[in-house]
Order: C-alpha cells, then structure tokens, then sequence
C-alpha cells in the first residue's frame, strides 16, 4: 500500500468494497509512524484505542454492505491545539505536557460522525506561535523532502504527516499563515477558510478574531470533502457564520473558463526567490490555458500586514493566554509558596521563548499609553487592508499569489531572529486579517528539489470558485 | 530605545510572567526591533478611518439593526449538562476532590 499517494476518496472505496479493512489501514499507518516519525517528529500522542474503536464499527458497517459515510475509515491527525476527549492535549506546550482534553473540538466530532479515525496529536509550534515548528515545547519536526530543513509552522506536524504518508489528510489551524505555509513547504494541500466558516470551538485560542481551523490534504478534492463535513454554524461558537454549506466536493472538475484571476505585484516583489516566481508564473499560464481571464489588481497595502498583524495577534494571544495560570489544569510550579508567585513561576515554566515574547508585546501594545498608538492603529490599518482587498474583488474573482516568498529553510536559520521569522508570513497574514480563505497548492519543485506553493485567495465564503480553480492548478501541473 | 528595562519589568508584571536578568535584557531588545518595524504603520494617515476589530458582523444580515444583526449568535436559554465536576478537576494539579486548592491567598 503507497500511504504516501493515498487519498481519502481511495480509502474510502478501498473499504466500502472490501479490499481492505479499516483496522488494517489504521495499522498500516501506525506501523509507518513506527518506523518514519521517529527522524520527522510529526506527533506528539498516538490515540490507537479510539482509533481502532473507530475502525471496528467502520468494519462492522462495512460487512453489513451499508452504504459507508464520506469519510468511513480515514485515518486524520490533528493538530495539537484542538480538544480531543480524553485525549492528551497541549498545544505544543510544556505548560499544558499532562493535559487531557475533557471535550471534543466540534471540527474533530464532526470528522469523527462522518467515519474518519483520530490517529493522534500532530505537533506544533507552542501554542500556533511560529513559522518553523522550532518552537514546539517537545521537540521540532523535520521536513520529510529534506531533513535538515523545517516544515514550516505553525501546522508543521500537520503538514509533514501527510507529506510522508502517516495521515491521509489532517487538521491545522491558521491564525497568520500557519496551515498554508507549512503545507507549501511541505508539497502538500493547504486550506484555510473564511473566517466563521467552520467551528472554532474546542481550538485553543490564540487570537481570537484570526483563528481558523482548516484542512491538509494529498488533494484538493480531498480538502474540499474535508471542508465540507467541518463547515457550517455551530451552536458551540457564536462567530461561526449561520450560511449554508454548498457542496464543495462538486466543485472538483467544473469549469474555470471565464473566471477572473487577480495578480498583485506587491506579491512579486523584492525577496521573491526566482524558482517560485518561475513555477507560479507557469500556474498562471496553465489557467489562461484553461480559459481563465488575468485582472492586474493593486493590494497597496500589504506592507503594512506583518506589522498590524504582531500588534493584533499579540494582544488577543496576551489575553487568551492569561488563562493559563497553574490554576486549574496547567503545569503548577513547585517552588511557589504564594499565590502570585505561584502564578508567576508557573507560567515562567511552562512558557517558551516566543510565546512570552508575544505575550509581552501584546501587553504592552494594550497598556495604559500605548493603546492607541499601538493597538488602535493597528485595527485602522486593519480597515484599509480591508478595503484593499473589497476593491480588487470588484475585478476579479479570485487572486494568485507565491505562498511563501522562499522554500524551507534550514532549521536554526531563523530561529534567533524573530523579524526574520516573522516576513514568511508576508503573503499569507493578510487573508487572516481580513477574514477571507486561502488555500495553497503544490505547484512544481525549486532547484533544489523543495516544494512551492500557490495560494489562491477567494472572496468571503468564495471557497467554491477558490477550490474550482485550485484543482485546475493541481491538475494541469501534473501533466 | 523606546522600552526601557523599566517597562520591560512593568509589562512582565502586568502579564504574570517572571523573567530572569537574561531574559529581561533580551526581551528588551527584541521588543525595540519589532516595534521599531512596527513603526512603519505611522507612515499612514489613518484619522479617518475606522478601526477593524473583528470581521464576522461583516456577515451578519444587512437588514437588522443594533444588537439584532448578531441574532444568529443567540440561542434558547435551556438548561442542558454541562462538563461534570469530575471532569472539570481532572487536570487539576492539586485540588482536594471538590475544589482547586492553591498556596495561600492572605498572609496572617
């Protein structure tokens, strides 16, 4: 069995039709994490006793010749910030390392309802904080193209697992970039939906108004299944958007022609590396092939994203993170003998680097003086990058852009230079801050051998038309 | 230098966060270069423009006004289980059983 090509429409089939069973694809996959994780470092906790319960009533369905759910037997991983029932839980932090979850994230029940299996917990940077997976609390994940070189982050474990064939598709959440990028670092597909499209409810927070649980598939059409069964109102998160789901699987193979396609050429610019300039410009051809009309579009901007982006993010994080207090179900310092110390050396503990950097900028963009030089301004910007984006939808239907600026880099390259870090989210924080999707494509290799991706922005609650044209840039790139 | 390790103190206090004499000289300069790249957001004249907190009423019915244009946020106020008190203290570092306990709150 070639896990590392297996699709979840294939899995599906494969079981519905009594090729093969559930439990042995769970097994199959288990048995490639034994022997393959141990030099990426994808997950953090293996669930195999909820996973092979799963995989028993999917047999037994299976041997009754009922019709399977759409996703009967798929084996997921999940990122390690969504909620799993009595499931360990951390967030990639050392602060939450015994954590088990007392509830299940509404995306993973939903999975769960249409047949899929929990595998386990994917790794991550510390609480979504980061673009390289360095940050983890327990240890990095490497990148299975390319072992020195990182699989992008935050939703590095996420991304790698399925690059290397451990999970047949997984969940990521994306708050600045953090399911697209890895996915482009990783070959594989990335999705992050409109902003209230699916449930947040059971992710824990980073920042609130920019968290987005979504999808990292072999395929588009398998992101678009996925997407299908997460979305839709739930009555658990007041921000998620009571519009109907349409069918996003059949969207898969209709037509492209006569759709507008936006080019920025803010997101051409200066430290654009010449391979993937190279590989979209090729996609964008493809798609005037396909019938696809090109729409020059302005998104002035998009200089300014990364700064308002690091203001809000890092004041909502300062707050959601606040709750973590040695309390209730965190780590709890051993040395405290006072209740502020106690707070204190907990959080002192438990806390890498980067999240109390964060933690700190937030705080300080919130306090007294600072708030409307810093906050503030940073929501108004957040208006016209807005604005920029309403405009250039008035032109085209969707836009094409580079995912990432570079391929992966090696690890420990950024890793002291948080700045550095921080602009590979150059062309992907912008969607999270004005709330529409995004998904990034594997759309050729660089020189080196290193995956690139394509993003394609869509309009708010645009996923179809995005997931149309994404299939044409996965398609036509295979020939 | 815009923060001063003044500030650096006072924020990690305003946070909860207890840094060590290293960790303060470093956050100090970090917090200096990403704000003096954040700076780069007074370029823009932004008097007029209203700031953007959050883009879900973005979606909200056009037609309602006020408070009703979030109706779709609300639901039936029905009594239903909750998380039990057994799961609620399971992760607790210490509790005694029904409560969290924590070090002592007032000094004698």
């Amino acid at each position: 069995m070639e896990l590392d090509i297996l699709t979840i429409a294939a899995s599906r089939q494969a079981i519905q039709q009594k090729q093969m069973t559930a439990k042995a694809l769970a097994e199959a996959h288990y048995a490639k994490i034994a022997s393959d994780d141990p030099k990426i470092g994808a997950y953090l906790t293996l669930s195999k006793e909820r996973a092979f319960a799963q995989a028993d009533k999917i047999d037994r369905l299976a041997d009754k010749g009922d019709e399977l759910p759409p996703l009967a037997g798929v084996p997921l991983g999940i990122k390690d910030v969504m909620m799993t029932r009595g499931i360990r839980t951390t967030a990639g932090s050392k602060i939450l390392k015994d954590f088990i979850a007392p509830y299940d994230c509404t995306a993973v029940e939903r999975l769960e309802a249409a047949g899929a299996l929990v595998l386990g917990k994917l790794n991550c940077d510390e609480f979504a904080m980061g673009s390289s997976n360095e940050n983890s609390g327990f240890h990095p994940v490497h990148n299975p193209h390319d072992l020195t070189r990182v699989p992008g982050g935050s939703s590095g474990g996420s991304a790698a697992a399925v690059a290397a064939g451990m999970a047949v598709a997984t969940l990521g959440s994306d708050t600045g970039g953090s399911i697209r990028q890895p996915a482009a670092f990783c070959g594989v597909v990335g999705l992050m939906p409109t902003y209230g499209r699916v449930s947040r409810y059971g992710l824990i927070a980073f920042a609130s108004s920019l968290d987005h649980i979504g999808p990292l598939t072999k395929s588009v059409k398998d992101a678009a299944i996925m997407l299908h069964t997460i979305a839709g109102r739930d009555p658990m998160d007041s921000t998620s958007a009571d519009i109907a789901v349409p069918n996003y699987v059949e969207e898969i193979g209709r037509e492209v022609k006569g759709m507008k396609i936006g080019i920025a050429e803010e997101y051409f610019g200066e430290g654009l590396d010449p391979d993937i300039r190279a590989a979209v410009e090729k996609s964008i051809e493809n798609l005037k092939t396909a019938g696809c009309e090109v729409v020059r579009i302005s998104l002035p901007h998009t200089k300014y994203a990364i700064p308002t982006y690091y203001i809000v993010a890092t004041a909502e994080a300062s707050s959601n993170l606040a709750r973590f207090d040695g309390v209730r179900y965190t780590h709890r310092s051993a040395e405290a003998k006072t209740l502020s110390e106690m707070y204190r050396r907990s959080r002192d503990e438990g806390f890498g680097t980067e999240v109390k950097r964060r933690i700190m900028l937030g705080t300080y963009a919130l306090s007294a003086g600072y708030y409307d030089a810093y906050y503030l301004k940073a929501q108004r910007v957040r208006t016209l990058l807005a604005r920029d984006f309403e405009q250039a939808f008035q032109k085209c239907d969707a836009i094409i852009t580079p995912t990432t600026p570079t391929p992966a880099f090696k690890l420990g390259d950024k890793s002291e230079d948080p700045l550095a870090m921080y602009l590979n989210d150059i062309y992907t924080v912008t969607a999270d801050l004005v709330g529409i999707p995004g998904i990034s494509v594997p759309c050729g290799l660089t020189r080196e051998k290193l995956p690139i991706g394509l993003q394609i922005l869509g309009q708010h609650f645009g996923e179809g038309k995005m997931l149309r044209l994404a299939h044409v840039v996965e398609h036509m790139q295979a020939r | 230098m815009k923060v001063t390790e003044q500030d650096v103190v006072y924020v990690a206090d305003l946070a909860n966060l207890e840094l060590t004499a290293a960790e303060k000289t470093r956050m100090q300069k970090d917090l200096n270069n990403i704000l003096e790249y954040i700076d780069a957001l007074n370029e823009l004249d932004t008097t007029a423009v209203e700031p953007l907190a959050e883009v879900a009423s973005k979606f909200a019915p056009e037609q309602k006004q006020g408070a009703q244009r979030f109706s779709y946020a609300m639901r039936a106020d029905t009594v239903k289980p909750g998380l039990s008190h057994e799961a609620a203290i399971q992760n607790a570092p210490d509790s005694d059983g029904k409560f969290f306990k924590v070090p002592k709150v007032i000094e004698k």
